[in-house]
C-alpha cells in the first residue's frame, strides 16, 4: 500500500494527528473541546482585572492578595492550573514591575488566560531583561529615571501578576467601572492603567 | 542546554509586533494542538519539564523560525513517537496499525476538571532543608549542562541577594530526564541590572529570578 503523504499544511497535519490519536483511543475529542472552551471563555485578563479592581477598592483584600495571592484570587472564584504559585507585585510611584519568561512562555493562566504572541516572541523575551525601559517605551510607557524597574523573569514555577497603580480621577468609580479600565498589558507591566483611558490594549 | 530558547539578553531579535484585540487562538489548528498537548501529557509518559525540554531540542533555526504553536505540533509529534504511543508508520500514514488495540483516553470529558485544576508540585516539606537564607548573597553557578535547565545563561556567574524562599519544588534538570525529582528549595534572587549588564545599565533597576538550591553557591 502506498504510504499517504503527510500534508505540509498545519491545519491538515494537526487534523491528521488528532484523528489518529482519537482512532487509537488516546484522546477524547469532547475533553479537547472543553479545554479549548476554558481557555477561550473561562480564563482571561477580565479575571485579573476583577482581582485588581477589588484590591483597589478594598485595602483588606489587597493585603490578602499581596500576602497569599492564590487564596485571594480563589475568593473571586478563579482557580485552575498554572496559578497555584502566583505572586502579586505592586507598582507604586517609585517602583515599576515587569514580567517576562526568557526561557519559554510562563504566564499566570487563571488571571490572564493564555499569553499574547508578543509575550512569547523572541523580541520581548530577549530584551525585557536587558532593556526593560526600552521595551516600556515601545509600549508607549515612559518612566522617570528615578523610578526603579523590577523585572521578574518567571523561569521557575512561580507566576507573577502586576498590581498596577490606580489612576487619579477614578475615586468615584465602582469596582465594575474600575475593572473596565484595567488592561492585560498593565497586569504584565508593559503599560500603566490610564484615565481618561487610552483603550485598545485589550 | 545552551540553546536558541535561552533568549534573555540578546538584542538582535527585532522589534516587538503588537496585535490589538488579539484572539486567544489565531486558527482552529492552534487550539487543537494546544488541547492535544495537554490531553496527551495526561498519560504521564512525560512530565512538564520533559515537554519544555522537547521544545528546546528543536533545531535552533527551526525554533526561531516557527510560530509558537508550530513548535508545539513538532514537539507532540516527537513525544508520541519517542514514547511509543504512536509508531512512526502510524504517524506518517495518519492511520492506526491494523489490529492495534484501542486505549481509553487518559483525559476524558468527565476527568478533565481534575486535570485542569492540577497544579505544579510544590510543598513546604520541612524535611527538605534550605541551603540559603533570605538576605544572603549568592552566586548563580557557572554550569553549562547538556540537558534541561532553568538557569538562564545571562545569570550564570553573577551575584545576587535572596529576597524570598518559595518553598520546595522538583528540580527540572533531573526531572526532565526521568532522573528523579531531587526536591529542593527555590528562592527569588535579586540581581542588580549593573551586575548582569554592566555599568551602562540603570543603577536602580534589577532582575529577579527564581532559582533552585543546586543553581546557587555561597559568595
Amino acid at each position: 500500500m502506498e504510504r499517504a503523504r503527510v500534508p505540509s499544511d498545519l491545519t491538515l497535519r494537526v487534523k491528521s494527528l488528532e484523528s489518529l490519536l482519537v482512532e487509537k483511543g488516546l484522546v477524547d475529542p469532547a475533553a479537547l473541546d472543553a479545554l479549548i472552551d476554558t481557555m477561550e471563555h473561562k480564563v482571561g485578563p477580565r479575571n485579573g482585572a476583577r482581582v485588581v479592581a477589588r484590591a483597589w477598592m478594598d485595602p483588606a483584600y489587597k493585603q490578602r492578595l499581596l500576602e497569599n495571592a492564590p487564596a485571594a484570587i480563589a475568593e473571586l472564584g478563579y482557580t485552575s492550573g498554572q496559578g497555584e504559585q502566583t505572586l502579586v507585585v505592586e507598582n507604586s510611584a517609585k517602583v515599576h514591575n515587569l514580567v517576562v519568561c526568557t526561557l519559554c512562555s510562563c504566564y499566570p493562566w487563571p488571571v490572564l488566560g493564555l499569553p499574547p504572541v508578543w509575550y512569547k516572541s523572541a523580541p520581548y523575551r530577549s530584551r525585557a531583561v536587558i532593556d526593560p525601559r526600552g521595551i516600556l517605551r515601545e509600549f508607549g510607557t515612559q518612566l522617570p529615571e528615578d523610578v526603579e524597574v523590577r523585572v521578574w523573569d518567571s523561569t521557575a514555577e512561580l507566576r507573577y501578576l502586576v498590581l498596577p497603580e490606580r489612576p487619579v480621577g477614578t475615586e468615584t468609580m465602582n469596582e465594575e467601572q474600575l475593572a473596565s479600565l484595567i488592561t492585560r498589558d498593565a497586569m504584565v507591566g508593559v503599560a500603566k492603567v490610564t484615565w481618561p483611558s487610552s483603550r485598545g490594549n485589550a | 542546554m545552551n540553546g536558541a530558547h535561552d533568549l534573555g539578553g540578546r538584542r538582535d531579535m527585532g522589534p516587538l509586533e503588537y496585535e490589538k484585540h488579539e484572539p486567544v487562538f489565531h486558527a482552529p489548528w492552534e487550539a487543537r494542538i494546544y488541547a492535544l498537548t495537554r490531553a496527551m501529557r495526561a498519560w504521564g509518559k512525560w512530565n512538564l519539564d520533559a515537554d519544555r525540554h522537547a521544545l528546546e531540542r528543536l533545531p535552533p533555526a527551526d525554533y526561531l523560525r516557527m510560530s509558537y504553536y508550530e513548535r508545539w505540533f513538532h514537539r507532540l509529534a516527537r513525544q508520541v513517537v519517542e514514547h511509543g504511543l504512536v509508531s512512526k508508520e502510524e504517524f506518517d500514514s495518519g492511520m492506526a496499525a491494523p489490529g492495534s488495540t484501542k486505549a481509553t483516553p487518559a483525559m476524558t470529558l468527565a476527568t478533565f476538571p481534575h486535570w485542569l485544576s492540577r497544579g505544579i508540585p510544590s510543598s513546604e516539606d520541612p524535611n527538605v532543608r534550605p541551603r540559603f537564607k533570605v538576605r544572603q548573597r549568592v552566586r548563580a553557578r557557572n554550569v553549562n549542562p547538556s540537558g534541561h535547565t532553568r538557569l538562564p545563561r545571562y545569570a550564570r556567574g553573577k551575584t545576587g541577594v535572596i529576597v524570598r524562599d518559595h518553598g520546595v519544588y522538583l528540580f527540572p534538570d533531573s526531572n526532565a530526564h526521568a532522573q528523579g525529582e531531587k526536591r529542593q528549595h527555590v528562592y527569588s534572587v535579586r540581581f542588580a541590572a549593573t551586575e548582569l549588564w554592566g555599568d551602562d545599565a540603570s543603577r536602580r533597576d534589577s532582575v529577579h529570578l527564581d532559582l533552585w538550591d543546586d543553581y546557587l553557591e555561597r559568595v
